[in-house]
């Protein structure tokens, strides 16, 4: 089973080696990390996509824990949430992939950012699907770059992930 | 008044109490040991290789309870201490390793002895830190003893780079401090001290299974009176002997790979088992998918990671073991409920049965000496009340065996790491804690050598450590191994070129005795004893072609042990009551 595990640890130089070192050292999977400060400075959140048996999401949960630098967390998969990815694609838009391609990001609610004679930068966020499927819509033109900032996320309602 | 970082480091210690450091010297260590030299509160123990000092520290941890420190240098220093820290990670013994760093403007510069400790220590420490500015170094030192102390004990490494050692700041040493994101739970749940208090006393085949944590809870009083309380079985793994009285009748012996053959089919049959303080190791297990098949396992531990990682669980119970045990006996106290007195009446007969066959007896008549022989000689001439450290292998299982430990921190050798060379090291700092007491390393010919040098720290001290090293010229596990599993390919096992051990005893300032004949084993043992002020080093020539037993081979399970040979191969037959 895929877990998105968002985790508010001490912002200290260190803390993403300890994380990263964790699941490197214990075998567990990453699919995605992304890490920023928060409005408290003090602390950064931390977002994992990982997947796997539900004993070992246990594991990874109680090892993620133990890390003395890890304050709080919450497997955002364990209720409603809202997950989001950014992606920013440049393609070859020439001839009629000009106008195809606008009309593609438009359909996906997405936005183009950057223009030469020749190319567009494009950005889009969404869930990993709605990013999957566009990169598999663009096959209408050439895609030079994919940048993906991987998965964040946050619960809905009144749930929250706060010190 | 304005301190330097160095005199910071070491007031901190001084108001933390600290007795002993182990360390060696070095550059980026120089202001740390200048400021060591001003002062006499703290003594400061010279070792021979930094592997030393942490294994010293660590003996020292093992045998008081109290935080081992280390002090080492950058580089090599810190590199070198490696695999003593993590032999204290492995086993959850608090440590804190001071570490000397090249100025922070070199760092990351690849400087003359620059190695990023923080990065190499990380995944073998509880925690460690990296000290930048002089106004944080008094607190780091607070939190680094805080947290290698408490919960789940183990190793904090504080890295401090030369320049900070240098500046200047106010001293103030916190008393106490709270960490937001560091916070073990004590205490157990009530509502899951109750249900595991109706599974106890529903049990008709139970067993108690306890380990190091009694230990670190220092709760070998409460687990006597819970085991007296309820007349369960109990055994103890590697790192908890001692937790019970061994010549207790209600005591198995040590559980697991090399195990009594009571103790395993007992786990292995059981009903009930109640885990406090232990991590269901591999070396306890044997294969998972065979553990314990009829078992309803409760497990208490401070370190929720442990419970549910190796082996499932039916009732968790999160805290330390001192009081969830004083919870569980006043709740069974409560109640009007008994232990099932004919259930449990079977279940002793049948266990009566299993430990009639004498699983651990050897061959009292032969003309070599047998290493049991010497133990059990040991254990009779001290009363068992040394404190015994020993190194890794077959030896180490022979003592784990043979010398009936009555109380906790008397058994110190590295259990989850296997690290050999841990036994004199680790006796310097034993008998450093306890100078009274008789302190002996059982070790062998292969691990002796592995920190051998620190026979000399042991002359500096005057460490009357008694050595009982059971040569029998081969690494004796690795060979055990290949006998049972390569066919007796015996490949680099054994031990060719060996010194004389007495000459080099003697060569560092010591007694040297070789004992080779199993006549002379009591006499050697009783005669370096009384030499109160002596380091004895005892090479006993031993049989080469002995083997430990009974053993679970990897793959295999509780109920298919290997017995020794005389044993017979069919184990006798058992029912379930």
């Amino acid at each position: 089973m895929r877990h998105i595990i968002s985790i508010l640890l001490e912002n200290e130089a260190g803390a993403l080696s300890r994380v990263a070192g964790l699941f490197s050292a214990r075998g567990y999977n990453i699919e995605s990390l992304t890490v920023a400060p928060t409005d408290d400075r003090t602390l950064s959140r931390m977002t994992v996509v990982t997947f796997g048996s539900d004993e070992i999401i246990e594991q990874i949960v109680k090892q993620l824990n133990k890390l003395v630098d890890v304050v709080k967390l919450q497997d955002l998969t364990e209720g409603a949430h809202i997950e989001r990815e950014l992606m920013l694609v440049k393609v070859k838009a020439l001839d009629h992939a000009r106008e195809e391609v606008k009309r593609l990001v438009d359909i996906f609610r997405g936005r183009i950012i950057d223009v030469t004679d020749s190319t567009y930068t494009l950005e889009l966020t969404g869930t990993v699907e709605k990013l999957d499927a566009f990169v598999k819509a663009l096959d209408v033109t050439e895609i030079i770059e994919v940048a993906r900032s991987g998965v964040t996320g946050i619960a809905r309602g009144d749930r929250a992930l706060s010190v | 008044m304005e301190l330097t970082g160095a005199d910071i480091v070491v007031r901190c210690l001084q108001d933390e109490g600290i007795e002993y450091i182990f360390g060696y010297p070095g550059g980026a260590a120089l202001h740390i040991y200048d400021a060591l030299y001003k002062q006499d509160k703290v003594k400061h123990i010279l070792v021979r290789h930094e592997q030393g000092a942490a294994h010293a520290a660590d003996g020292y941890a093992r045998a008081t309870g109290k935080p081992g420190v280390v002090l080492v240098t950058s580089g090599p220093g810190i590199t070198n201490a490696v695999t003593g820290i993590a032999t204290a990670y492995m086993d959850s013994i608090p440590l804190v390793v001071l570490s000397g760093q090249v100025p922070t403007h070199l760092i990351g510069d690849d400087a003359f002895q620059e190695v990023d400790a923080v990065g190499i220590t990380r995944p073998c420490v509880k925690h460690n830190f990296l000290v930048k500015d002089v106004n944080d170094l008094a607190e780091t030192v607070k939190k680094a003893f805080y947290i290698a102390a408490s919960g789940r004990p183990g190793p904090v490494l504080v890295d401090i780079p030369k320049d900070v050692t240098a500046e200047k700041t106010e001293y103030l040493y916190p008393k106490s401090l709270t960490m937001r994101s560091y916070a073990p739970v004590n205490k157990g749940h009530p509502k899951q001290i109750k249900r595991a208090v109706d599974r106890i006393l529903e049990a008709k085949r139970p067993i108690i299974y306890t380990g190091g944590g009694i230990v670190s809870s220092e709760s070998a009083e409460i687990l006597i009176e819970l085991v007296r309380t309820l007349g369960y079985p109990c055994t103890n793994t590697l790192m908890g002997l001692g937790s019970y009285p061994a010549d207790d009748p209600l005591f198995l012996g040590m559980l697991g790979m090399h195990g009594t053959y009571e103790a395993n089919l007992a786990m292995h049959d059981c009903d009930m088992m109640l885990a406090i303080g232990a991590r269901f190791d591999d070396r306890i297990t044997g294969e998972v998918a065979k553990f314990a098949p009829t078992a309803k396992i409760i497990h208490i531990d401070i370190d929720p990671s442990s419970i549910g990682k190796n082996v499932a669980v039916e009732i968790p119970i999160v805290g330390d073991a001192k009081l969830v045990m004083k919870d569980l006996l006043a709740e069974i106290n409560k109640r009007d409920k008994k232990p099932d007195a004919d259930a449990l009446k079977r279940w002793w007969t049948q266990i009566e049965k299993w430990r009639s066959i004498d699983c651990l007896s050897y061959d009292r008549d032969s003309d070599l000496i047998k290493p049991q022989y010497v133990i059990e000689k040991l254990f009779e001439i001290t009363n068992g009340d040394a404190f015994v450290t020993s190194d890794v292998g077959q030896h180490q299982m022979w003592a784990a065996q043979f010398y009936g430990f009555k109380k906790t921190r008397r058994w110190i050798n590295s259990g989850g790491l296997g690290t050999m060379g841990f036994g004199l090291p680790s006796a310097m700092g034993v008998q450093l804690a306890h100078p009274e007491e008789s302190v002996v390393c059982v070790t062998g010919e292969a691990s002796v050598i592995m920190c051998i040098q620190e026979l000399s720290t042991c002359k500096q001290y005057d460490l009357p450590i008694k050595m009982v090293n059971l040569n029998n010229r081969y690494m004796g596990m690795v060979r055990q191994w290949q006998e049972f599993f390569y066919d007796r390919r015996y490949s680099h096992s054994y031990m060719d070129a060996l010194p004389d051990f007495v000459a080099l005893a003697e060569s560092f300032g010591h007694v040297g005795m070789r004992i080779e004949k199993p006549g002379d084993v009591e006499g050697a043992l009783r005669e370096s004893l009384q030499l109160k002020d002596r380091l004895v080093f005892m090479d006993f020539i031993t049989d080469q072609t002995e083997n430990v037993y009974p053993m679970i081979a990897a793959g295999k399970g509780h109920n298919e042990m290997h017995l020794k040979p005389s044993n017979g191969e069919a184990p006798p037959e058992r029912e379930l009551a």
